[in-house]
């Protein structure tokens, strides 16, 4: 069970707390009835399956409800940051850990040994 | 007595405390402490079990959680009954019941046995190849055939009695296993003020000290080093000391869980007492001490009954008293299996010979089994071994071949070497890196803040453990700022530093192909099975493991894992390293369900939500159905009457006379302040400018791609007040709707949202009579339909107290909801009735309530829409505001597929035979002549009978089925093919008058 920072109660709460609501970085435009159905699918259907570092929303539901951001690695499952909705995103540079210990996955195994 | 094989002076159990067990029956003594390996041991008792697939069998290999093969059942009583638990770790209490498994009709005779001599059809992967056809037969034969033929014991039918208790923990240092390395980690810890848990698997701590006597901690044996200790760190405040407690899952951020047995010992244990407790411990830093396994050697007919590991016929001398044989035999490849035979022969057992494969032997050991005149033959093999229910002799050969000797024993004491335990290291999602030089898997890359130390970190001297434990557990207790104020001084000594050790197949398993050489008993994996495989083309370990379904036991190859990898990358002709190997998973040892799921069953597996008024409509006689964790009154049944007839009368007298309703658990959400309306007209189709206050209007709430989302009556309270109802499961997931889009993409508007739902209890009162069963209740409300029409909200007073009173209708009738603060709702609702029932009025339930709305043509968003459904499709168009230049779902609306010729649409079915109620989920097609697949053009999505039209009515979602009003379809049947005429969705009071009595 993961640890998650919620940006506005300031502290580490446990995962149960929180629900996590799609990917982050994905502003309503505001013209939506001059969107050609292109726009409308990539802002709507088009999202990316990213291996390593994700940004996505999380609420904290059972806590003060509210919705932030956080920058999150699919493959080590490890929280880089969290940060209030709104805010733009953080400079991933400074935020990824220098060294990322590659985790070991069924899968991963599957795909060395072919 | 306990037990004829009970060595007078050995062991640390005290011969006058006495147990009583009986195993498969038979009444055998044990002494207090006594595992119920031990026991058996201590009687004779080597067969204990059948194996999984050929019925061979079975004995006691080790003396601790790894083992694989003894296996028994525990019965307390007919309810409280436990399979498959290993005897090496359940202590003896008094009165226990202890059967075996896997054996019919006994265990000295097993029909199933028949298996062994049938092996040479059924090696690895027979399943897949040989029940291949017919293919029903999979299903229906062979698959339940395999299961009763291969098996592992009987879950038990009754309910347990027993309970389960859950605790969470925090703490700065986590310390798992409480050996050496353990406790001297946990003291350097404990010492500097640290927060400190240490747990161990076992009864008493010590690990390994359990079993090597030659250890000396500080002066005292090792054993009574470590009992001191534990409980001197116990005596410390900022310490727990958790014995019986398995660290078996290691997750994200140190959270490992722990299962600790509270009662699992007792005889008589105390019924308030739970039986096992979870924990769940978050630890700043874990510091693991898992210590090692020992391994097999693995040869021909490995597996007869008093072949076991030198350390657990060590264990079982050492610390339980008791030999394991009065010859033995001893096979190993590394130097720790000599202080096995030193121990049995001090204690006056005969020692055949010590079969070493290594050509040179370690020389201390050598020269003290030179010393205790016991025979070494190095460089020698055991080839085979004979004995029908026990090991009776062993053939032994020079490496290379040559005649072989046959020596009589009763027991064979086997070691291939030592296994560190990474399995929680492995967990924490670290990566083990091999050791070329000591031919092990050690840890490597650490992903977690946690350290191991000692014999699971490679560490094999015993003082180099105890300072590499000392320093870990005052570093770990840094990170908490905590430092050591003193310095520790732990010593250790021991007789002998151990070498050699190898994996994979001994001499003695041979490149033979019909060779039984075991490396998992559990699951009866044969050396051989492994090169099948290979052979076959499986180079993978994961692909090799599930083909052998080596390892796959529940005893997760604790033993075998290092053997099959060994053996498969022999085979493939690549460094072990290079073959891989597979992720350990979490249980470390198997868990019960109790302790997984703990309070969780029963009553307490979900929360039941009851509305205000559930008492009186219980002794109203109501029947009540789930509605997600609601309970809701489904009908009011009177004596003699059927749901069926129930529901009837209930349809019948709410249009005739009157009825009441429970509506409370309808979701209810305030939506207040300068920017309400603002912010309504957004989430909602509907425009929200024009609502007067005092006014309501149903509202429809779409996603973003067009589709309907939920629906609901809302009143405008005030300008800047709004009262949002919304469907009774749509309730949490739209509050969170309006949340996300206030939040973050609406956050300019200045608006506060509360849900109420619990709030307010909400009873509807519909029917002619409606007005004049609550006008005498109501204050401060002229009721006439011009003062109060239809869709109308006011604030009075009912009964004395306060209520937001509605003029709406689910039925079609003149209707009013009366919603008050949830507290009043029983009065209100008793008041209520008394003014109701005097009328000839009813209370109804959720059923009438459907076919109700249904005479009418309202829809329930869930059960006539599904998530593909626009407005227009539920011939709700007219609810989309036209002019609004924004709202969620106006682009999505416009999507091609959403305005296209031919989708599906709500419509109504009338059943050509006024009588055949149509089923809910049921299929139409338009020519029911069709060959086979037909074409599916929708299907019915409510369905009734409506005793107000005489007749059944059905909704369905039919392609283009607007366009089709009038025509004939079909809904075919498994038993026959129903005829339905196509009509709009109003079935009574077409022209609508009703509602505005």
């Amino acid at each position: 069970m993961l640890l998650i920072y919620c940006p506005y109660c300031e502290e580490e709460r446990s995962e149960l707390e929180f629900r996590q609501a799609g990917d982050a970085h994905i502003a309503r435009p505001t013209n939506m009835t001059e969107m050609t159905d292109e726009e409308f699918e990539a802002f709507f259907f088009l999202r990316d399956n990213v291996k390593g570092l994700t940004y996505e929303r999380w609420r904290h539901l059972n806590g003060c409800g509210r919705f932030f951001n956080a920058a999150r690695d699919t493959v080590s499952d490890k929280f880089v940051t969290t940060y209030k909705a709104g805010l733009p995103k953080p400079d991933i540079s400074t935020l990824r850990p220098a060294t990322e210990a590659i985790v070991e996955t069924y899968e991963a195994t599957e795909s060395d040994a072919k | 007595m306990s037990g004829a094989n009970r060595i007078p002076g050995a062991g640390r159990l005290t011969p006058a405390k006495t147990a009583r067990f009986s195993f498969d029956g038979k009444s055998y003594a044990a002494l207090e402490g006594d595992t119920v390996a031990s026991a058996l041991l201590a009687n004779g008792v080597h067969l204990v079990g059948r194996s999984f697939k050929y019925h061979r069998p079975r004995g006691i290999v080790s003396a601790g959680a790894e083992e694989p093969n003894a296996l028994i059942g525990v019965e307390r009583d007919a309810a409280r009954k436990q399979p498959n638990v290993r005897a090496t770790v359940q202590d003896v209490f008094d009165g226990m019941k202890v059967i075996s498994q896997n054996r019919w009709p006994s265990l000295a005779f097993d029909v199933g046995a028949v298996s062994n001599l049938l092996s040479p059809f059924l090696a690895a992967g027979f399943y897949y190849k040989t029940f291949m056809w017919p293919k029903q037969a999979w299903k229906h034969v062979y698959e339940p055939q395999i299961r009763a033929a291969a098996g592992l014991g009987v879950s038990p039918t009754e309910d347990d009695t027993d309970h389960y208790s859950s605790r969470y923990a925090h703490c700065d240092v986590l310390v798992i296993g409480a050996g050496v390395a353990g406790l001297s980690a946990a003291l350097a810890a404990a010492k500097t003020g640290a927060r400190v848990i240490i747990c161990d698997e076992q009864a008493e701590v010590g690990g390994a000290l359990h079993f090597d006597k030659s250890v000396t901690v500080n002066g005292l044996e090792g054993f009574t080093w470590a009992q001191a200790t534990a409980a001197d760190l116990a005596q410390m405040e900022n310490v727990t000391v958790l014995p019986r407690t398995t660290a078996f899952g290691y997750y994200a951020q140190n959270f490992v869980a722990l299962s600790e047995r509270v009662t699992e010992h007792l005889a008589k244990p105390d019924r308030k007492l739970p039986r096992e407790r979870l924990w769940q411990v978050r630890a700043k830093r874990v510091i693991i001490a898992t210590g090692a396994i020992e391994r097999h050697m693995v040869f021909a007919n490995n597996d007869r009954p008093g072949i076991m590991l030198a350390s657990a016929a060590r264990t079982f001398l050492n610390h339980f008293g008791v030999a394991v044989g009065k010859k033995i035999g001893v096979y190993t490849a590394n130097d720790s299996a000599y202080e096995a035979a030193f121990d049995l022969k001090r204690a006056g057992i005969t020692v055949a010979a010590i079969v070493d494969s290594r050509e040179k032997p370690g020389e201390a050991v050598l020269a003290e089994a030179r010393k205790l005149g016991i025979e070494v033959l190095a460089g020698h093999a055991v080839v085979d071994t004979a004995g029908k229910l026990r090991v009776a002799s062993m053939s032994v050969a020079r490496n290379g071949g040559g005649r072989a000797r046959s020596i009589a024993i009763d027991a064979l004491l086997v070691s291939a070497g030592w296994t560190p335990s990474v399995h929680m290291f492995s967990q924490s999602r670290g990566k083990v890196a091999y050791d070329f030089e000591s031919q092990r898997f050690l840890p490597g890359t650490y992903a977690q803040d946690c350290l191991s130390v000692g014999a699971c970190n490679g560490t094999n001297d015993l003082q180099a453990t105890i300072e590499e434990s000392l320093a870990a557990g005052e570093l770990m207790s840094n990170a908490s700022g905590f430092t050591a104020t003193q310095k520790i001084e732990i010593h250790g000594g021991n007789a002998f530093a151990w070498t050699g050790g190898m994996a994979g197949a001994a001499e003695g398993a041979g490149p033979d192909t019909t060779v039984k050489a075991f490396i998992d008993f559990q699951n009866d994996v044969c050396a051989k099975d492994i090169r099948l495989a290979v052979r076959e083309g499986m180079h993978s370990i994961e692909h090799i493991k599930r083909f052998t379904t080596n390892g796959m036991a529940t005893d997760q190859g604790k033993l075998s894992n290092i053997h099959g990898l060994a053996i498969a990358a022999e085979t493939l002709g690549r460094e072990i390293p290079k073959v891989g190997l597979t992720t350990f998973r979490a249980p470390y040892t198997p868990v019960t369900f109790g302790t997984l799921i703990n309070h969780s069953r029963g009553e307490l597996f979900d929360p039941t939500r009851k509305t205000p008024m559930h008492a009186l409509e219980e002794q109203m006689g109501a029947v009540f159905e789930d509605v997600g964790q609601w309970k809701r009154a489904w009908y009011y049944p009177r004596a003699g009457e059927d749901m069926h007839q129930a529901v009837n009368r209930e349809c019948k007298t709410v249009r005739d006379v009157a009825g009441i309703f429970d509506a409370s658990t309808l979701g209810k959400i305030e939506v207040v302040g300068p920017d309400a309306a603002q912010f309504l007209n957004l989430i909602y189709t509907n425009s929200w400018d024009t609502l007067k206050p005092g006014r309501c209007r149903y509202g429809i709430m779409l996603r973003e791609d067009g589709f309907v989302y939920d629906d609901g009556v809302v009143g405008r309270m005030a300008e800047d007040r709004f009262h949002v109802t919304t469907t009774t499961g749509g309730a949490a997931r739209v509050m969170n709707h309006m949340e996300d889009y206030l939040q973050t993409e609406f956050p300019h508007l200045n608006v506060w949202l509360t849900s109420a739902t619990e709030q307010w209890a909400v009873i509807a009162v519909q029917g002619p009579k409606a007005r004049d069963i609550i006008a005498p209740l109501v204050e401060g409300i002229d009721l006439s339909n011009e003062a109060f029409p239809h869709m109308s909200v006011r604030e009075g007073k009912i009964c004395g107290v306060p209520t937001r009173l509605f003029r709406m209708s689910f039925t079609g009738e003149t209707g009013f909801e009366v919603n008050v603060p949830a507290d009043f709702g029983p009065a209100v609702w008793a008041a209520i009735w008394a003014q109701a029932e005097p009328m000839g009025a009813c209370a109804y339930g959720t059923e009438t309530m459907h076919i109700l709305r249904a005479e009418k043509g309202y829809i329930i968003v869930g059960q006539d829409t599904d998530g593909t459904v626009t407005p227009d499709d539920a011939s709700l168009g007219w609810a989309v505001g036209k002019k609004k230049p924004d709202f969620v779902g106006i682009r999505g609306l416009r999507r091609p597929d959403l305005v296209a010729d031919g989708r599906k649409q709500l419509v109504g079915l009338l059943t050509k035979d006024p009588n055949v109620v149509l089923e809910e989920g049921a299929q139409i097609v338009v020519d029911p002549n069709q060959a086979l697949p037909m074409t599916m053009i929708g299907h019915v999505t409510s369905a009734y009978w409506s005793e107000n039209c005489g007749r059944s009515i059905a909704l369905a979602l039919v392609a283009g089925g607007k366009a089709k009003l009038g025509q004939t379809l079909y809904v075919p049947m498994p038993d026959r093919t129903i005829a339905v005429e196509v009509s709009d969705m109003v079935f009574f009071d077409k022209e609508g008058g009703r509602i505005n009595g």
